[in-house]
């Protein structure tokens, strides 16, 4: 009975083979798109200058006011949940394009005449963006290592935030391609993508504006309440599921939108 | 090698394709003729596996536009309409990215890169961005990647539309080219084109099948007769008398033509075309005239268009009586 799952998951890996040239070949075009344009390194650079500055006046808070104190606690946690709020405003602008400006040249038209399938296209792009969201997140390793040099602490806590941050960063992923899927506007795309990400982190802020019931629903449903573990070092199951099924609904959304040209207008 | 059967596409409530049924055989070159938005590229995007048709079959070597859509989509090459390709890509890494996604490695890939690059004359802008290129290059961007992994079927969408005349002959050139080799189906509302070029010619008007044929005999069929252009020097009515004296001309028009002065425009009608016009030159001169023109006026598509929706509008006025009187 154990090798069941074992033999479908053989299956569905020989399967995927037969076509990973095309998803290389898209995943590559999506990876090289981003490096030749100056949008990504005018976001990488907002987003580093934005993040240091956080780093720099977090750090002289904790010197000043929690010096001796949990550095973890009164420092660590405090930047990741900054650095949050860099990336949730930086994020969007790197997803805006994806489709919105395939769409607006029309290219998707001769895409999807090559044989691709939605979901490698998908693939592709969400993995490209992910990479990126990599590489910029790796330019803040630096202040870790910095503050390591002066004075060590425990690695282990930082790196469960880092992962934290990592999935935050891909669920802005998949909800700002499902966006960019609705749009020729790469505005529009980036606009909404903000605004629905927003609307995850401020679902909860208020207690008092909701229902005890109905506040307990809403700290499930909020994004950022599931990012507050990773901040204090702990990588729980619940919210690991949570980010994946975040990314999983938004991209099951975009590859219906997709389809959907079989049954719309014109593009 | 393309099927359709009984195809209809419509977007809500209108209907851009209805009930269109043809074939195009291994190796032929048919055009597809018709106004803007007569339902072409509807019917292209259907055979491109861009969308499925709403009603009827397409089946494009064999595979199925609908269900077989990726295999099918091996054995294709689109050119679309409006020629939209990456414009911060270079020529040559675009190239080598549409075979990359179509699985061409190796050594294939080099040599296809190569014979593309050759054929469509691309040397000169293998390495510049695709946005600065001029039209013309990058319609013959456009043909390389659809022609880059030999496809069986070639599905052109408007080729020469806003190209110079000189790159509008060397599209045609290599378009006759693949005859024999390629099935081609292209769309395109200038008429010479498809007499250049194709072998066959389905005209469509609100996504209808209005005629289907060799361009020669479609011409030919609402014609009927030759109008022949004649310029002369001399005085018109005395012209027009002798004319009408010739053999075979059935009927002569005077225009009030935009010749220089002392010379006279009419147009002939006959049945026949060249004899006529060597009897109408020979009368001419013969009466001591100067010829400054002979020339058979060509059947333009507007024409051609208009004649051929005319009859069928007539064929369906017949058919009414039959059907649209109950009692």
């Amino acid at each position: 009975m154990a090798g069941f799952p074992f033999c479908i998951s053989c299956f569905l890996f020989l399967n995927s083979l037969e076509s990973h040239v095309t998803f290389l070949a898209l995943f590559r075009k999506e990876l090289v798109s981003y490096f030749v344009s100056p949008l990504f390194y005018v976001v990488t650079a907002v987003f580093l200058c934005l993040s240091g500055y956080y780093f720099y006046t977090d750090l002289i808070f904790f010197v000043t006011f929690g010096f001796g104190m949990n550095i973890l606690e009164n420092f660590w946690q405090l930047l990741l949940v900054d650095l949050r709020l860099v990336m949730l405003l930086s994020m969007p602008l790197l997803t805006m394009r994806l489709f919105a400006e395939e769409k607006k040249l029309g290219t998707i038209e001769l895409l999807l005449t090559y044989p691709v399938r939605d979901g490698e296209l998908l693939l592709a792009k969400f993995s490209a963006c992910a990479v990126v969201c990599a590489i910029m997140l790796a330019g803040t390793l630096l202040y870790p290592i910095y503050v390591h040099t002066l004075q060590p602490f425990p690695w282990l806590p930082l790196i469960a935030g880092y992962l934290g941050l990592f999935l935050l960063g891909l669920s802005f992923i998949a909800c700002g391609v499902f966006v960019s899927s609705l749009t020729e506007s790469q505005v529009v795309a980036g606009m909404a993508t903000i605004g629905i990400l927003l609307l995850f982190w401020i679902l909860s802020w208020n207690e008092a504006a909701t229902s005890p019931e109905l506040l307990r629903v809403l700290i499930r449903v909020s994004m950022f309440d599931h990012f507050q573990n990773f901040a204090h070092g702990v990588i729980d199951a619940q919210d690991v599921a949570y980010f994946l099924f975040f990314v999983g609904f938004f991209s099951f959304l975009t590859l219906r939108v997709l389809e959907s040209r079989k049954w719309r207008g014109r593009r | 090698m393309i099927e359709i059967e009984h195809l209809s596409k419509s977007f809500g409530s209108t209907h851009a394709v209805r009930d269109v049924s043809f074939t195009v055989p291994k190796g032929e070159i048919i055009g597809l003729l018709g106004p803007n938005g007569s339902g072409k590229t509807t019917i292209m995007r259907v055979l491109t596996g861009f969308f499925p048709p709403t009603c009827g079959r397409a089946r494009v070597a064999g595979f199925d536009a609908a269900e077989q859509s990726l295999a099918l989509r091996q054995k294709i090459g689109y050119l679309p309409e409006s020629v939209v390709l990456y414009p911060d890509m270079r020529v040559r890494r675009f190239l080598e990215f549409c075979a990359d996604v179509r699985g061409i490695n190796g050594a294939r890939k080099r040599q296809r890169l190569e014979v593309m690059i050759h054929d469509c004359g691309l040397h000169e802008v293998a390495d510049r961005l695709i946005g600065t290129l001029s039209k013309g290059y990058r319609q013959r961007v456009g043909l390389a990647q659809a022609l880059l992994h030999e496809p069986e079927v070639l599905i052109l969408d408007e080729p020469t539309v806003g190209l110079d005349p000189r790159q509008i002959v060397d599209i045609r050139d290599r378009i006759r080219a693949l005859r024999g080799s390629t099935t081609v189906l292209l769309s395109t509302h200038i008429l010479p084109e498809v007499s250049m070029t194709c072998t066959g010619v389905i005209i469509i008007d609100r996504g209808r099948i209005v005629a289907e044929d060799t361009a020669e005999a479609l011409t030919r069929r609402v014609q009927g007769a030759e109008r022949t252009l004649v310029r002369v020097e001399g005085p018109a009515e005395a012209v027009s008398s002798v004319l009408n004296g010739v053999a075979g001309v059935a009927r002569v028009e005077l225009t009030n033509g935009t010749g220089s002065a002392g010379t006279c425009e009419l147009i002939t009608h006959s049945t026949a075309g060249e004899p006529v016009r060597r009897a109408i030159a020979a009368a001419i001169v013969g009466h001591g005239w100067g010829l400054v023109e002979v020339r058979p006026l060509a059947l333009s598509l507007e024409d051609l268009f208009v004649r051929l929706v005319a009859e069928e509008e007539i064929q369906n006025e017949n058919e009414k009586p039959g059907t649209g009187n109950p009692k």
